[in-house]
């Protein structure tokens, strides 16, 4: 009988697929309910919590400074995905091409920056973007007759220093993803196409574009989530929760704001649950535009 | 073939896996401080206290400190165990650990702008006025009010941070501007027009990230962050007058906001070593930034009493601090507290604070010992073109206060983060920027 059930290819399905299901339970369902309760109570770690309805949410509704680190995290999340999507494709095309040279030294070279500790790099960028006139970024500008500019301090010059950090960081990452799709697509194709007579130009936009597009999804859905979610290069760059007119403050950085330094857990658990609110909202409805709900997935698209 | 093949990739996996764990292995250590044991002579049976600080120099006054109690107290001998974090993952960790009631340390250092943090509700830190009791008389009243709270004192202080001018000599010399003739801010812009039209320096900073400036010219009217009923009020006629003068300061390039956004920060440190600023204003604990990181300026710095809005104005404001204090984690409670009180509050610890530390120490008959203040072999003495204490007891009793609240932090973070930069930044309108101030905080703490 436990023979029989030990080797059960039924129940082997189960078996093999618990650690997930435990793990997923454990450390993602139960704690986003326990969130979503959260949200409803004033908490201090510590002290009795108390059931207070909707209060944390109306306060987030009149809450400027959330306003803006909503603001903060979507526009991010959009360039990043200007820069991180066609850019990396690119590249990725181009190392892919058969008379690439050096083609592994590009590819480690570019994937590199995502080996490093994103606190060593923000503390990199943040010195070459400082406002002295001998910071990198400065002097380089100096070459060039610019007076020094405040990177850190303006809205768009701060914004020009967390997206130069992933670009660097994130370019390879993405190419190394465009580059597995590449791999899957056969040659016979670009051979047909050249046999038709077709330009380079014309085998990128009919033959790898689309069939790069499942990569394409997952990327941008994997980006949106990211961009969303960034907390530690701001956190980095200006070397604490507290950039300057809060140019840098993104929603992630607002929930460690109310949670951990202020001690409002109810508070921050209202704000995680509108970031996974904008999340989800946001990547389903790229998700149904893009077809991958249609029946059949991507193949009718 | 296929097994020595396979075996060679199992080693290789296992030997891949063993470098990558005690990669990480070091990475975490590094990200939870540095960590040393003080023995400070202490023998087998000595207990073990964790201690908990942001300032690495701190951990230097307790290694004296221990090694004069374990000597003193040889049935009642501890080992030190000290971790130095950076300010906010110290304090942020600290809130954790001592609200959940695991992993907090026995002793830690708690900064002022944090303190009241961590007295809402129900404070989880041990009670110290009785180990305070001895020693309350010789000791700055108002300086052990800051770690209280309804007359329970859960912190005991380390300096009173008394505010002063450092000026640079070398720089107002080439201009022509003698510091000890600034009495008034209008002195100190006209000075500051000279320096600036002299050398291209400019004589002091807007600070755009910290409040010192701000208090100063504050407690000079009398006035604070919170109005007389306790409940914030930043757009006071008192501090609209004090950011006009400084703003009025900018405007004759007087003053500039400075790279850092204030005075004690790294950057700020290379501008003035670069001879970029000619002064300032900071409590006296300052002294100790200069004397670590700005060594190239040893013998051009000068120390005086702050400017003030008119004359017979209080010349001072006590700022900054850390009260340290005794978590209910503490293995032993007795003991955590009474080491404390003798390594922070006997006339012993106080003379060490300023040896070791360079703080105006708590207890103030430390002022008036010249074979102490004015030791010729000391770091501070030899560093500055003054000396530090013939300023601080000059300007003794007019030593203000500004209250540190449960609104505090909310105060100095919108400050700090908006309406500095807005006002020298953007040079918006003082008044304006002051009222938005205000809703800001008063909708942050649903005070309306």
């Amino acid at each position: 009988m436990l023979k029989r059930f030990a080797y059960s290819q039924k129940i082997a399905t189960y078996v093999f697929v618990l650690p997930f299901v435990l793990v997923f339970a454990v450390f993602w369902v139960y704690p986003m309910f326990s969130s979503i309760g959260m949200s409803f109570q004033k908490t201090m770690l510590g002290q009795e919590a108390q059931f207070i309805g909707t209060a944390n949410y109306e306060r987030l509704a009149a809450d400027g400074i959330f306003l803006k680190a909503v603001t903060n995290s979507v526009v991010y999340m959009l360039l990043t995905l200007v820069i991180l999507i066609p850019f990396p494709l690119l590249i990725a095309v181009w190392i892919n091409h058969r008379l690439m040279i050096g083609r592994e030294f590009f590819k480690s070279a570019l994937f590199f920056p995502a080996l490093t500790s994103v606190v060593v790099a923000g503390t990199i960028f943040r010195l070459m973007f400082g406002e002295m006139e001998t910071s990198l970024v400065n002097t380089l500008l100096g070459w060039f007759g610019i007076e020094p500019v405040k990177f850190l301090k303006g809205q768009v010059t701060g914004f020009i220093a967390l997206l130069s950090l992933a670009a660097w960081r994130w370019t390879g990452v993405n190419m190394l993803y465009f580059l597995a799709g590449l791999k899957n697509i056969p040659d016979e194709y670009y051979e047909a196409a050249e046999i038709d007579g077709a330009s380079s130009w014309q085998k990128l936009i009919r033959i790898t574009l689309p069939l790069l597009k499942p990569i394409t999804i997952y990327v941008i859905t994997i980006s949106i989530y990211g961009g969303l979610a960034m907390f530690i290069e701001s956190m980095m760059l200006w070397n604490g929760n507290n950039s300057p007119k809060n140019i840098g403050l993104t929603i992630v950085g607002y929930l460690y704001r109310q949670g951990i330094e202020r001690n409002d857990l109810g508070y921050a658990a209202a704000v995680g649950i509108v970031l996974l609110a904008i999340a989800m909202i946001i990547n389903l409805t790229q998700l149904t535009w893009s077809g991958m709900f249609r029946r059949g997935g991507l193949k009718d698209a | 073939m296929l097994r020595i093949w396979s075996k060679g990739l199992l080693c290789g996996l296992v030997l891949s896996m063993i470098v990558f764990l005690w990669g990480c292995g070091n990475q975490s250590n590094l990200s939870e401080g540095e960590n040393t044991v003080i023995e400070g002579g202490a023998g087998e049976d000595a207990v073990t206290m964790e201690y908990w600080t942001f300032v690495e120099l701190h951990g230097q006054h307790f290694e004296k400190m221990l090694t004069k109690w374990n000597a003193e107290y040889p049935e009642r001998q501890i080992k030190l165990n000290v971790t130095v974090m950076p300010y906010d993952d110290m304090h942020n960790k600290l809130s954790i650990a001592v609200q959940t009631g695991t992993g907090a340390p026995d002793i830690a250092d708690i900064e002022l702008g944090k303190f009241p943090d961590f007295m809402a509700g129900t404070p989880q830190l041990v009670p110290l006025n009785d180990v305070i009791e001895p020693y309350r008389d010789t000791i700055v009243p108002s300086r052990l009010d800051l770690y209280s709270k309804d007359g329970t004192y859960y912190g005991i202080p380390t300096h009173v941070g008394a505010s002063v001018a450092f000026y640079n000599v070398e720089i107002l010399e080439q201009a022509g501007v003698d510091y000890r003739d600034i009495v008034t801010w209008e002195d100190y812009k006209q000075a500051g027009i000279k320096v600036y039209e002299a050398t291209g320096s400019y004589l002091g900073t807007a600070n755009t990230s910290a409040l010192w400036q701000v208090s100063m010219l504050l407690a000079q009217q009398g006035a604070d962050y919170v109005d007389a009923t306790g409940l914030p009020k930043v757009n006071s006629e008192e501090m609209i007058r004090g950011l006009t003068v400084l703003r009025d300061l900018q405007e004759a390039d007087a003053i500039a906001t400075i790279a850092g956004g204030q005075p004690d920060t790294e950057e700020a440190y290379g501008e003035y070593t670069a001879g970029k600023y000619a002064s300032a204003m900071m409590p006296l604990w300052m002294m100790s930034r200069f004397t670590n990181y700005m060594t190239d300026l040893e013998g051009k710095i000068a120390i005086a009493p702050i400017p003030v809005i008119e004359e017979g104005m209080p010349r001072s404001v006590g700022q900054g601090g850390t009260g340290t204090v005794v978590t209910k984690n503490a293995a032993d409670i007795e003991l955590a507290k009474d080491f404390l009180a003798f390594a922070k509050l006997s006339l012993d610890a106080n003379i060490e604070i300023w040896n070791v530390l360079g703080f105006d120490p708590v207890n103030m008959d430390v002022w008036e010992m010249e074979e102490i203040t004015h030791n010729p072999d000391n770091t501070f003495v030899r560093y500055f073109v003054n000396n530090p204490f013939d300023v601080l007891n000059e300007i003794k009793d007019e030593i203000q206060l500004i209250r540190s609240t449960e609104y505090s932090p909310t105060i100095n973070n919108v400050f700090g983060t908006t309406t500095l930069n807005e006002i020298y930044e953007d040079g918006r309108d003082v008044r304006e920027a002051l009222d938005d101030a205000q809703a800001q905080i008063e909708q942050e703490l649903q005070l309306r």
